[in-house]
């Protein structure tokens, strides 16, 4: 007899960290691919696992092989139907041994893996330059709370609520009058009284019939169980996740012809990061997309990100439809709403008073957050540096900074200026989570 | 009969399987085994698994336990693909040559698959691991679990000593040399005892302890003063080294002088495992179809006995032609002769060659037609071939005939294949010839060799390439694999190309110019 061993409960994953040391082999590419992915995806979709196809530098296992274009061979194949020694077949396609070399190259060039979700967000993190402890924050998933709610009929044995099952098993014996024990202790005393008398036609008949009866309510016995299936009941738990709101984020964005490829690329990863952010905050999120030029329109995601628009720049018209979905849509009651602008910063000279006012009378009293990007040129950054001065929006904008704590605003030229303009609202995580 | 009241009752029923039943089938298809094929097994230690675990064993070629590197990740993200869109369905059974000889079986299998699988697997590759003297005198199977244990180990205590990088470049290099870290023609040193290689790991760690470097300052005794008499000093250095030498690993891991000890144990460990795949390699084709004969004739002989019921039988048959369907070369399925079809068209062949032989058997194969006990003839195959001799020696005019195999000649400056010989007279003996040369894996392996280097002159490293039938390497991977080289001999390393018939030097390429 073999020896017989049973490795399905083995731990899975032996080959993870195989897996890991090859992803970090090919970080650069795949990082590549991730912006790609960000760049191209949805906003929402980020938070998700992704197919990237296989990197191919620095993962080549080279050996010495032998070139296919060079040299005599002979290739051995079965099913020869017509040929005759001496015959010429044209080799198919420019000189490539067709059938009998089976290419493996091409295979693996189309080949794409899929990436989790950690590790999605992880090479996503990696470029923006993330913190440690915002890293870890943001990649948790919501946490979900048992919570009790009720009974079910199906569960795990222990979960098995005892005392409504003994009560139904309770009810339902009455219902179907199964004898009681006590019934038959009864009549079997009956019987041994009628036994320990002189045998009689009477009491032979007696006890004959008190034994059919006895016999009868066993097999009644028998047939209606204590406990039956039906009577178990097993406590029922709800899943409750442990934040519990509701969360709209605003996407404000100049569309007009000043914003290119690379800025629409930067603002994209910080509407990606505060969703993020919100997604695991809140159990749900709504992303509003508004863009705008001289005048401003809700739109989806493709449109919001892919269609240019020529026009002027009126930045209020943006705000005031931000107020008018959230009139509509939004009661502040039940939605936690944050915003995110992004702009490089141009504006009619007239409407920034405009824009300062709205915001500071109604916007920034609904808002829990309100964030504006400027997205300035790389060669800018250093003459802008921390100066008051700047476009007309930002000059705008700095009255609202300094009266508001929820305002924030930040110039960026490279991804990793993305971070601080997040910076309080993730260093107030710690204390939040905790008083919650 | 003693066995009458067993006879008709059935081994099992339904498709679910337990282990009862496993059991139950192994013993009695052991027992038909040794009786009726006089097989001989090592003891059998059958482990069901899970198709994630099966493509975790694929990862790591095979072998239940192997030390941590990304192209494994690799090659498991491959796998995993190509199972998971259904390009590529799992294997059954996984079989490894170890005493205890251990089999893995995929829970998904039906009952009658598990029986297909145990007579295949855990019989006839199980003989032919313990009989075929490949086998025998090249690998170790009661050693090589406990030596994958420690080499895992080993290379993990490397890792943390002397960090991730630095291992994984050693661990590269030797990669990209596995199939030149190989004996071919003498037999390799036995793999040592655990006792030993712990011994041999003190001993190193003393040394590396107690090294000294003023010993190097002191001067050599009156070795110095010899004359360099060119070529006999040439002679005598190469004899001191032993050059030629084939196994590039086992060169560098002896005499490269820059590799730290754990370097060199690191090059070992991926030589020794390459060797104890080298076998296997050469007997893919007999070790496939012993198997797939053994299953094929035991479920047979269990089926006429009464012990397996039509229903299983048909599901064992239609899954045993799927394994050995060979599709014809225009088919767009054919990808190649199959081992397993080819091994069982040939052994059944010889068993009807020794049972019912025509006069062109009696030509061809007069010390075994008509010999009536086909099971000795094979049991000697088996035991004592490799696919490139077990081809030549046993591939019949009638095989050739049914498969219609012919020969394209490839030119690679022609226009067009020739096609060299078909299944006539006069193609048999060639078609034989050509189709064992294409099995000999040290023929159709890229024949590189150390042939110079001067130790104590500039160090570079002389390989050759005995280039046959103008066969060249391919430059992009031969220029990565000589920078794998060079990083494990510190040193300059040259590849030259020579023509292996005329000696002629066709191209030299050096790591100076890459």
């Amino acid at each position: 007899m073999p020896i017989f061993i049973d490795r399905r409960l083995n731990p899975k994953d032996k080959s993870l960290s195989n897996r890991q040391r090859f992803l970090k082999r090919a970080r650069e590419e795949l990082k590549r691919s991730i912006r790609d992915h960000v760049r191209t995806g949805r906003i929402a979709e980020v938070d998700r696992e992704h197919a990237v196809p296989m990197p191919r530098k620095g993962t080549s296992e080279p050996t010495f092989s032998d070139a296919r274009d060079s040299g005599q061979r002979q290739h051995i194949l079965p099913g020869n139907k017509s040929f005759s020694p001496g015959d010429l077949i044209p080799k198919p396609g420019g000189g490539g041994t067709g059938s009998s070399a089976p290419g493996t190259k091409q295979s693996e060039d189309d080949f794409r893996f899929v990436l989790s979700r950690e590790e999605v967000l992880d090479l996503f993190f990696e470029d923006l330059e993330l913190p440690d402890l915002v890293k870890l924050n943001l990649k948790q998933i919501l946490s979900f709370k048992p919570r009790r709610a009720g009974f079910t009929a199906s569960g795990a044995p222990t979960n098995v609520n005892v005392g409504r099952t003994m009560r139904n098993s309770h009810g339902r014996r009455i219902a179907l009058r199964r004898p009681k024990q006590a019934e038959l202790d009864a009549i079997s005393t009956q019987i041994a009284e009628l036994e320990a008398k002189p045998p009689t036609e009477a009491t032979r008949e007696r006890i004959a019939a008190l034994r059919e009866e006895v016999d009868r309510l066993e097999r009644r016995r028998r047939r209606i169980a204590y406990v039956d299936p039906v009577d178990i009941r097993f406590n029922r738990f709800d899943p409750q996740p442990v934040p519990n709101a509701s969360a709209v984020m605003f996407c404000l964005m100049d569309v007009s012809g000043s914003m290119g490829e690379r800025e629409k690329d930067l603002a994209k990863r910080f509407f990606v990061l505060l969703h993020l952010f919100l997604t695991r905050r809140y159990e749900r999120t709504d992303i509003v997309f508004i863009r705008h030029t001289h005048e401003a329109k809700e739109v989806d995601e493709h449109t919001f990100f892919y269609h240019t628009e020529s026009g002027g720049t009126v930045v209020s018209t943006a705000l005031e439809e931000m107020h008018r979905i959230i009139e509509q849509r939004y009661p502040v009651a039940e939605w936690n709403i944050y915003a995110a602008q992004a702009s490089d910063g141009d504006n009619f000279a007239t409407d920034s008073e405009r824009c300062i006012e709205l915001l500071d009378r109604k916007l920034m009293r609904l808002c829990q957050y309100f964030a504006y990007v400027e997205i300035i040129d790389e060669r800018e950054s250093h003459i802008f540096g921390s100066t008051e001065n700047g476009t007309s929006l930002w000059r705008a904008y700095n009255a609202v900074d300094g009266k508001w704590p929820n305002f924030q605003m930040r110039r960026i030229a490279a991804p990793a200026d993305i971070y601080p303009v997040f910076r309080e609202l993730f260093a107030r995580q710690p204390s939040l989570r905790k008083s919650a | 009969m003693v066995n009458q009241a067993r006879k008709s009752e059935l081994l099992f029923s339904g498709s679910d399987w337990d282990f009862a039943k496993l059991s139950r089938v192994y013993d009695e298809i052991e027992a038909i085994g040794v009786e009726e094929l006089h097989l001989d097994i090592y003891p059998v230690q059958m482990e069901v698994i899970s198709s994630e675990q099966m493509l975790d064993a694929y990862s790591s070629v095979g072998m239940p336990l192997m030390y941590r590197h990304w192209s494994f990740g690799k090659h498991f993200l491959y796998n995993e693909l190509l199972y998971r869109k259904g390009a590529r369905g799992l294997a059954y059974e996984l079989v490894i040559n170890s005493n205890p000889c251990i089999v893995y079986l995929m829970e998904e299998n039906t009952m009658a698959l598990q029986a297909l699988v145990t007579a295949h697997a855990a019989l006839g590759h199980n003989h032919f691991f313990k009989n075929n003297h490949l086998f025998r005198q090249w690998t170790d199977a009661g050693g090589i679990l406990s030596y994958l244990d420690f080499a895992k180990g080993y290379i993990a205590r490397c890792e943390e000593r002397h960090g991730l990088q630095a291992v994984e470049a050693v661990l590269d290099a030797a990669h990209a040399l596995m199939e030149q870290g190989v004996f071919r023609y003498h037999r390799p040193p036995k793999l040592s005892s655990e006792q030993q290689r712990e011994g041999l790991r003190e001993r190193l760690e003393y040394e590396e302890r107690s090294y000294n470097d003023l010993w190097r300052t002191l001067p050599t005794a009156q070795d110095k003063n010899k004359p360099e008499a060119g070529d006999e000093s040439l002679a005598e250095r190469k004899k001191s080294l032993n050059l030629p030498e084939e196994n590039l690993l086992y060169f560098l891991e002896k005499n490269s002088l820059v590799l730290e000890p754990w370097q060199r144990e690191i090059i070992r460990i991926v030589r020794v495992i390459a060797q104890y795949f080298y076998p296997q390699r050469q007997t893919q084709v007999m070790n496939e179809g012993c198997a797939t004969f053994v299953h094929y004739t035991l479920m047979n002989m269990l089926f006429d006995r009464g012990r397996i019921s039509e229903g299983a039988m048909l599901e064992i048959l239609r899954n045993h032609s799927n394994v050995v369907f060979q599709p014809a070369y225009d088919d767009p399925r054919y990808s190649g002769i199959n081992p397993y079809a080819l091994g069982l068209g040939m052994m059944q062949d010889i068993q009807r060659i020794s049972t019912e032989p025509t006069a062109e058997d009696r030509d061809w194969f007069p010390d075994i037609a008509g010999r009536v006990d086909w099971r000795d003839t094979l049991l000697d195959a088996w035991a004592n071939h490799r696919d490139e001799s077990f081809i030549r020696q046993y591939l019949s005019p009638a095989l050739i005939r049914k498969w219609r195999l012919f020969v394209l000649a490839d030119g690679a400056d022609e226009p067009h294949y020739e096609v060299a010989s078909i299944h006539n007279e006069r193609g048999y003996s060639k078609i034989r010839s050509a189709l064992a040369r294409s099995y000999d894996v040290g023929a159709s392996r890229p024949d590189i060799q150390v042939v110079d280097v001067d130790l104590l002159g500039d160090r570079h490293l002389r390989l050759q390439h005995k280039v046959k039938d103008g066969i060249q390497l391919e430059d992009e991977s031969r220029d990565a694999t000589l920078r794998h080289i060079r990083s494990l001999w510190g040193y300059d390393v040259s590849l030259a190309a020579m023509d292996a018939e005329t000696g002629a030097v066709l191209s030299e390429r050096s790591t100076k110019e890459l």
